[in-house]
């Protein structure tokens, strides 16, 4: 009996008391393996970016020349890639415009008057095409948009089919193409459908969060439902609209499949990255250089907006 | 307020949710297509051919097998590192905390071409061969957030008294882990997983940039597929699969954190 007691503590025992005496170590050990990781891995690879982007091609052997220079960024900097650049940019902004105006209601009548279970079956719908699927999605509006898709089919069994002959002609909305998928409209849509839930949860979140007293004392005071819904519920959650959009912009800038399934032959930055990838590292470096740089002037402006109290 | 909603509002959520849905739908439905070339609606005539004909196609199943290889390797990497990053950082405190919570949150929130130059920008610098491994590795850095964000969760809604009570009770660390902690914690280490499955197992963006050309997994093979028109009825199947592959370990990991978590 007696040896038990005095029995040393086993070695586990005593690895597991030598972490309790000294919690920072034991912080530190459980920290290192994904912090190095992560580092290794993710910032050594951003670095690693970078630095490609500052090197060139060399015009006679076409390998890459590892020295510094300026020079793929003066090659990027040409009319016609600043063209893909704005062109970029404005498609992101109309994406982002159109997932604000459909994700609003949903989120709205989710966050004020869908009861326990309905919201429930809501988030999931939600939460399903956020999480799976991604190129299959994509693929889908292929079925849809191609000529002979989806839509096609329906107009012409209705006799509409010059409606869809009129879209595609149009300018700013159109394309080039014969089918609706050669379409900037085309691309809006698809870009809409992918990025709408990351839009919507933010929203839904920022809504959950108004006081439901604020709301009372509003109508108390004399307000109208619209009134109380310009006045006090819509700048309540705008910054969930703004923590939204840095999803769908972000999303959109640097998407390169949904051009390749869906779009025309227009160029966009994420095309452009992955078609110069073979013969030009350097310059695909670049491009994403660029488009990280308009997302960090984004995530400041965005802020300023107070998003990131409503992530 | 008034405490209904409106017949407009309704409809819009209605509409909303179609929108959402409707286009995964057509693809189940094509799938069982007996018309290989056109997508009249509604489909004439249904079959389910196209499933055995998809099974028997060796790329096919390789491609599958890939990212079943894939998916389950960065899973497993996923859930020590997302583990570990949420034991450290729920209850401390220390310079440099955000940064590393960013850093977790990072590979998710940069677009996936950012990951994915970035990665093989080191990846020719450094001259490594592509291999399963690297995809592996892309795929494991951006789901070390769906584990962690789970885990810490779960983590703070537990209490830490549970953890002292087992440790004055006599428990060395590796059993209060075993006995107290784990069991706590499964069901959102699960759920954690599962979406980190799903989100491995149709990736495209970073796999692009990261897998040696032969190497397919099932969305690059579907998306090597997708300009052929003689293979859409086989592709719409393949769709089928990524679909049913990805959305179960999603359903899943809904029903593990149902009514606990306001995720």
């Amino acid at each position: 009996m007696m040896a038990t007691i005095t029995r040393r503590p086993s070695i586990t025992r005593r690895i597991s008391t030598f972490f309790y005496h000294y919690p920072g170590l034991s912080l530190f050990l459980l920290l290192l393996p994904p912090l190095a990781w992560l580092l290794i891995v993710y910032i050594g690879s951003l670095a690693a970016l970078l630095v490609q982007s500052f090197y060139t091609i060399d015009p006679m052997s076409m390998l890459v020349k590892e020295e510094f220079t300026l020079s793929t960024y003066e090659e990027l900097f040409t009319a016609a890639n600043i063209d893909v650049i704005k062109r970029t940019v404005y498609l992101a902004a109309a994406v982002t415009v159109g997932c604000a105006v459909l994700a609003f209601p949903l989120a709205y009548y989710m966050a004020r008057y869908a009861n326990r279970r309905i919201k429930g079956l809501l988030y999931l719908a939600v939460m399903l095409p956020l999480w799976s699927s991604y190129l299959v999605r994509v693929y889908a509006w292929r079925l849809i948009l191609v000529k002979e898709g989806v839509i096609n089919s329906v107009f012409e069994q209705l006799g509409l089919g010059s409606v869809v002959e009129w879209v595609i002609d149009r300018p700013y909305i159109g394309g080039t193409g014969t089918s609706l998928a050669s379409t900037y409209l085309g691309m809006f849509l698809v870009f809409v459908y992918i990025w709408l839930p990351y839009m919507i949860l933010p929203i839904h979140a920022a809504l959950e969060r108004v006081p439901k007293s604020l709301i009372d004392a509003s109508s108390d005071l004399g307000a109208r439902p619209g009134y109380t819904f310009r006045r006090v519920i819509f700048p309540l959650a705008f910054p969930g609209v703004v923590a939204g959009s840095i999803f769908t912009f972000s999303l959109t800038l640097g998407d390169y499949i949904v051009a390749r399934v869906i779009g025309n032959s227009v160029f966009y930055i994420g095309p452009a990255v992955s078609s110069n990838l073979s013969f030009n590292i350097p310059l695909s470096a670049a491009f994403t250089v660029v488009s990280v740089v308009i997302m960090v002037i984004y995530l400041l402006i965005a802020r300023r907006l107070g998003a990131f109290d409503a992530l | 307020m008034p405490s209904k909603a409106s017949w407009g509002l309704k409809l819009a959520t209605a509409a909303v949710i179609l929108f959402l849905h409707f286009p995964v739908a057509l693809i189940i439905l094509y799938s069982m297509s007996e018309e290989t070339g056109t997508f009249e609606f509604p489909p004439r005539s249904f079959t389910l051919r196209w499933f055995e004909v998809t099974w028997e196609n060796e790329s096919f199943r390789n491609a599958l097998l890939l990212s079943l290889r894939v998916a389950g390797i960065a899973t497993v990497m996923a859930i020590v590192l997302g583990t570990l990053a949420a034991a450290a950082l729920y209850r401390s405190s220390f310079f440099g905390k955000d940064a590393v919570s960013l850093l977790i949150i990072l590979p998710i929130a940069l677009p996936g071409i950012v990951t994915g130059i970035a990665l093989r920008s080191a990846m020719s610098l450094t001259e490594i061969d592509f291999s399963l491994w690297t995809i592996v590795v892309g795929h494991a850095t951006f789901c070390i957030v769906t584990v962690y964000n789970n885990v810490i969760a779960r983590f703070r809604r537990t209490s830490y008294s549970q953890i002292e009570a087992s440790m004055d009770l006599g428990a060395s660390s590796f059993q209060t882990f075993l006995y107290v902690v784990l069991p706590n914690i499964a069901t959102a280490l699960l759920a954690g997983a599962m979406l980190a499955f799903a989100l491995s197992f149709d990736e495209i963006v970073v796999t692009t940039f990261t897998s040696a050309s032969g190497d397919e997994t099932l969305p690059i093979w579907i998306l090597n597929k997708l300009t052929r028109p003689r293979d859409r009825p086989v592709t719409n199947v393949a769709a089928v699969f990524v679909i049913a592959t990805t959305t179960i370990p999603i359903l899943l990991a809904y029903r593990f954190t149902a009514g606990t978590s306001e995720e």
